[in-house]
């Protein structure tokens, strides 16, 4: 995993941030057709931030984080529906209840580890999938929560048909939610959390109460989580049951580990190949794209990161376009 | 009139099962005191540790540390209260780089370790310490290693610099020299000797030289339950411990 120093050098901070921006500005102004998607592909991949603080940083398997997400869509459409569109207001509303639902869901998984906790996890996302459909109600159960409409964003940009202004919202949230991320997992609490990771006995020994923790953290990524999940309900107007399903977990997991779990930038990266293959492939093959996924996926973790790296940084060097330093970053 | 002691162990006993691991074991630590815990493969001595610490919990008898009755506080509590130990095989977070290792050991000791916004490198304080004390065992120029890269005495003198950054109160060494090459045997010896004078220290050890030389005052176990206590000298003479433990007959 990367750890995240901050200080010294702010402006090698910001080049990610940049190569970000620089990438939406060229699919808003050279491809105005794909904004829906670029919407999508910004939302999934503040979801794939919140695993990877699970995963990534504090080491734990999971693949029931939908539930985090289902719960911020459905709490973000029914405050749409019966109190107010504003859709900051509506943000903050999924991402409280993200975070709850990891803290309530928490208290119990975390008592786990290990394929008893990547189980129960599973079971948690099934249980809140099956209360949706059952409370058709106020879920529309199969049919899906829909019916409600935004407010202008900040009162000033209204959602338009063309995703104009829901691909900058989408962008600017991600965007933002990476940089919250970034600052947390850089805190001692974040470098704790690593510790944790590393060996929970040396921890315990250091006088740390990992399971209270590590229930900190998933809460933090349950609140992402949350504010994913409303995002996508705002974005697409409607929620649906898939926004607590297991392959929204499953696939989740495998754009984090394309991307390269332990490295926020890399959450948004796998995200991004997975999406654009996902959109390309399919619309060639929609049979067989998950092919290429797999070769993927199959290289990523035949192929250590180290060796990625080194000769990434070998071919640099051949360059003369970098000086590489050994003391910076860790695998 | 003796100082009241610093951990103070009453009678603990842990059997699980049929097996009785720990029996009735009890001995005192004054502030400063080293002392030394000898005993053969078995005879309960990490068992002992893992009680004190709170890792296990006894079936009967307690732990008192600076007069309060730890016996039912989790590890955690434990630490924060000024228990700190050592691994018999290291402990350390293989990849993160042993500056960072222990200036976690600050934030954990100073409760800043909650903190979710300020960057770990805003705690100057915090670093310059984490240097001080790897300066002091020797291993400033390795701060930016992680311990996958070190040797493996080197990874000893991390997990003591570790426990000397949570200043504790009372340390608990479990075998630091296991493991470490003769070569590196010396530097981990410096290191025991620039510990607090103030730190009542028990150390577990399977190197006599270095046991006898280290403690002030020894306590041997044997299948579980104390054989005999008192000083270095006392000690090499017993008769039982002789038997028991050295080997030696008539």
């Amino acid at each position: 995993m990367q750890l995240i120093h901050h200080s010294h050098q702010p402006w090698r901070q910001a080049i990610p941030y940049v190569l970000w921006v620089a990438l939406a500005v060229v699919v808003y102004v050279f491809f105005p057709d794909q904004l829906p998607l670029g919407a999508r592909i910004a939302c999934m991949a503040i979801f794939v931030m919140s695993l990877d603080l699970v995963v990534g940083y504090a080491g734990l398997a999971t693949l029931g984080h939908c539930a985090m997400y289902g719960a911020g869509a459905y709490a973000a459409g029914l405050w749409a529906t019966h109190v107010s569109g504003d859709p900051l207001v509506g943000l903050l509303v999924g991402a409280v209840a993200g975070a709850l639902v990891a803290a309530l869901s928490g208290l119990f998984l975390l008592r786990f580890q290990g394929l008893t906790f990547l189980m129960l996890t599973i079971a948690v996302s099934q249980i809140l999938e099956n209360l949706a459909s059952k409370m058709r109600h106020w879920t529309g159960g199969d049919d899906g929560l829909s019916g409600f409409s935004m407010g202008k964003v900040l009162g000033l940009a209204s959602f338009d048909l063309s995703g104009r202004v829901a691909f900058v919202y989408a962008v600017v949230v991600m965007l933002l939610s990476l940089w919250l991320m970034r600052r947390i997992m850089g805190s001692p609490f974040g470098l704790a959390c690593v510790g944790i990771h590393e060996n929970r006995l040396r921890m315990a020994a250091l006088g740390s109460s990992v399971t209270a923790h590590l229930q900190r953290i998933y809460i933090v990524a349950g609140f992402f989580a949350g504010v994913a999940g409303a995002l996508s309900a705002q974005i697409n107007q409607i929620v649906g049951l898939d926004t607590l399903g297991f392959d929204l977990s499953a696939e989740a997991l495998v754009m984090l580990v394309l991307g390269g779990a332990g490295h926020l930038h890399g959450a948004i990266a796998g995200t991004l190949v997975f999406m654009g293959i996902h959109h390309v492939a399919s619309a060639i093959n929609p049979y067989h794209w998950l092919f290429i996924i797999g070769a993927l996926l199959v290289a990523v973790v035949l192929l250590p990161r180290e060796r990625w790296s080194l000769a990434w940084r070998a071919r640099l060097a051949s360059l003369g376009a970098a000086r590489v330093h050994p003391s910076r970053g860790v695998p | 009139m003796n100082p009241s002691p610093v951990l103070d162990i009453r009678g603990l006993c842990k059997s699980f099962g049929g097996l009785h691991v720990t029996r009735n074991v009890s001995m005192q630590l004054n502030a400063g005191e080293r002392v030394g815990l000898i005993g053969p493969n078995g005879a309960g001595k990490t068992t002992l540790i893992n009680l004190i610490t709170g890792v296990l919990a006894p079936n009967t008898g307690s732990v008192w540390m600076l007069g309060q009755d730890i016996s039912h506080l989790p590890q955690d509590q434990r630490v924060r209260l000024g228990l700190a130990r050592t691994f018999q095989i290291t402990q350390l977070a293989p990849r993160l780089p042993i500056g960072l290792q222990v200036e976690l050991a600050i934030h954990q000791r100073l409760g800043s370790v909650h903190h979710m916004w300020a960057a770990v490198s805003s705690f100057t304080p915090v670093r310059e310490e984490a240097l001080h004390i790897l300066h002091t065992l020797g291993l400033a120029d390795l701060a930016q290693q992680a311990p996958v890269s070190l040797a493996y005495g080197q990874q000893r003198l991390v997990e003591m610099a570790i426990a000397m950054a949570l200043q504790p109160q009372v340390l608990l060494l479990d075998e630091p020299m296991a493991g470490v090459p003769t070569a590196e045997r010396q530097v981990v010896l410096q290191a025991l000797d620039t510990l607090p004078k103030d730190l009542a220290i028990l150390m577990i050890e399977h190197d006599m030289d270095l046991v006898f030389s280290f403690a002030h005052r020894m306590v041997v176990l044997a299948e579980g339950e104390v054989l005999a206590q008192g000083a270095p000298a006392f000690i090499r003479q017993h008769a039982a411990v002789r038997t028991a433990y050295l080997g030696e007959v008539g």
